[in-house]
């Protein structure tokens, strides 16, 4: 068993129901220069701890969704549509 | 008897780190430990392995030791041919049998997409002087003549990319005789140290704080694989990795009766037979990250319905042991090696699923850049600021689950 995940539609499944979409990242300003935009194409934080990050309902409703982990122990502590999200910064 | 014992440790432990050292190298695994093998053969000895754990207790000890360099790209393939080289004389050099069997290896292809990709990398393997051709499906049987080959399977054979000099090492092994080697040169070995900050002031690293008391560095390498994202941070040094688990299993030992490497990308799985009689067998990486190396029951799943595909006579075999190890993966299945923005302080990362094979490479090369100053030829195209210049090597083809 590798970790749950809890769906905003459709509740909680195992983590092979979903894709991952990576650490949540700010968008670069409009009209990056070519050092902005790659900065933020390949560069990741990579953190080992609470990482807020993106992932899809693949084998269900298909929707994009919000989740704090912690990647050093799998724990995820909330999930949340884009909307309902919690403001803030955590590290992400 | 105690005594004895100790007369033949392989490398001296050391009781307190000293106040400063010319090379700092972080992570005793295979990458650190042949640079401080490779630094002593250009005469610098004054040098620290800061290792967390006990020595090749990350990705070294949980590889599959499968060495090969039938890569995609001309860069890659001279790269890990380089490596392969370093390899073949490697136990002889440091008079430790590190049970090198060129056996060779087998990649599969299921379909005409990956039969004209292995054409292709076949040619530029080739044009490198590495062994490496496209095989039918006569001549993988005749290789691999226990495999199931028939075509009632899901995923049947059409051909492979054959690559001789292709095959297993003993990982531990390698491990230990390049810490005897560069324990032997005057370098000293630090288990359980760990790294808890890097003092950096403008372009340099002035001091490594670790658990065990703060040193100065002349320079500093950074060779920690699946934490090199955490290391770098400490320097404020941006890394384009994400750190994922690899699984790998072994079953009970069995008669011989497989010789060589076999890897199918579609099928996720690669697998040898030891020369205990294991079966070491191994997956892809799971695709969300994390710093956590439990296992997963999908893996096994996966991992095992496709390798009783290939060989159903495994059905009655047990599985020994399954583990998971960190992969620092990069963006284009290529490593960052070398200089980065703070001039005394160089990486080794961005390694996936492909670092082991590198070390012997890794080590020599990374030990010319800090004697000459100046980056090695070969591993020019792997610089960290290719990112920021969008100049990328992808390996995607010849890496990503094709070890």
């Amino acid at each position: 068993m590798s970790f749950l995940l809890t769906c905003p539609n459709c509740g909680t499944r195992e983590v092979t129901d979903f894709g991952f979409g990576g650490e949540a990242s700010t968008r670069p300003a409009s009209r990056p220069s070519a050092r902005e935009l790659n900065t933020y194409i390949y560069f990741r934080r990579n953190a080992a701890g609470v990482q807020r990050e993106w992932w899809h309902h693949r084998s269900g409703c298909r929707a994009w969704f919000l989740a704090e982990r912690d990647t050093r122990t799998n724990h995820v502590i909330w999930t949340a549509l884009p909307a309902d999200a919690p403001a803030g910064q955590t590290p992400a | 008897m105690r005594e004895l014992f100790r007369k033949r440790r392989m490398w001296r432990s050391r009781p307190d780190l000293k106040k400063r050292y010319d090379v700092v190298i972080i992570g005793g695994g295979s990458h650190g430990l042949a640079t401080a093998y490779y630094l002593r053969q250009l005469g610098i000895t004054d040098v620290a392995v800061l290792e967390k754990g006990y020595i090749g207790s990350g990705a070294a000890g949980r590889n599959t030791t499968i060495l090969r360099s039938n890569y995609k790209t001309p860069e890659g393939a001279r790269f890990y041919d380089a490596s392969v080289k370093l390899y073949e004389r490697l136990g002889k050099e440091m008079e430790f049998n590190l049970l090198f069997s060129q056996c060779g290896h087998l990649t599969l292809a299921h379909t005409d997409r990956a039969l004209f990709v292995m054409a292709n990398r076949a040619e530029v393997n080739r044009l490198q002087g590495i062994d490496s051709r496209l095989i039918g499906p006569d001549e993988v049987k005749e290789l691999a003549p226990t495999m199931y080959v028939g075509e009632d399977t899901t995923y049947p054979i059409m051909g492979a990319l054959y690559h001789p000099p292709g095959g297993i090492i003993r990982h531990d092994a390698v491990v230990w005789g390049l810490a005897r080697g560069a324990d032997a040169g005057g370098a000293e070995i630090h288990p359980y140290t760990e790294v808890t900050g890097l003092q950096r002031s403008g372009d340099r690293i002035t001091a490594v704080q670790t658990t065990r008391g703060t040193i100065q560095a002349g320079t500093v390498l950074n060779c920690t694989a699946g934490w090199s994202s955490l290391i770098c941070d400490m320097a404020d040094v941006p890394l384009p990795i994400t750190t994922h688990i690899l699984q790998a299993c072994v079953t009970e030992p069995v008669k011989p009766f497989l010789d060589v490497v076999i890897v199918s990308s579609q099928m996720h799985v690669y697998l040898s037979q030891s020369d205990r009689g294991e079966f070491v067998m191994g997956s892809e990486i799971e695709p969300w990250t994390t710093y956590r190396t439990s296992g997963t029951l999908n893996f096994l799943q996966d991992l095992t319905r496709h390798t009783l595909e290939l060989f159903p006579q495994l059905e009655q075999a047990r599985i020994l042991r399954s583990w998971a190890g960190l992969c620092d993966l990069s963006p284009d299945y290529s490593p960052i090696l070398g200089q980065t923005e703070v001039e005394n302080f160089h990486v080794s990362a961005g390694w996936g699923t492909y670092g082991f094979k590198a070390a012997p490479i890794v080590g020599k090369t990374l030990a010319e850049l800090v004697a000459s100053g100046r980056t090695p030829d070969l591993i020019a195209p792997f610089t960290l600021e290719r990112f920021y210049e969008d100049n990328l090597v992808s390996e995607l083809a010849a890496a990503a689950v094709s070890h």
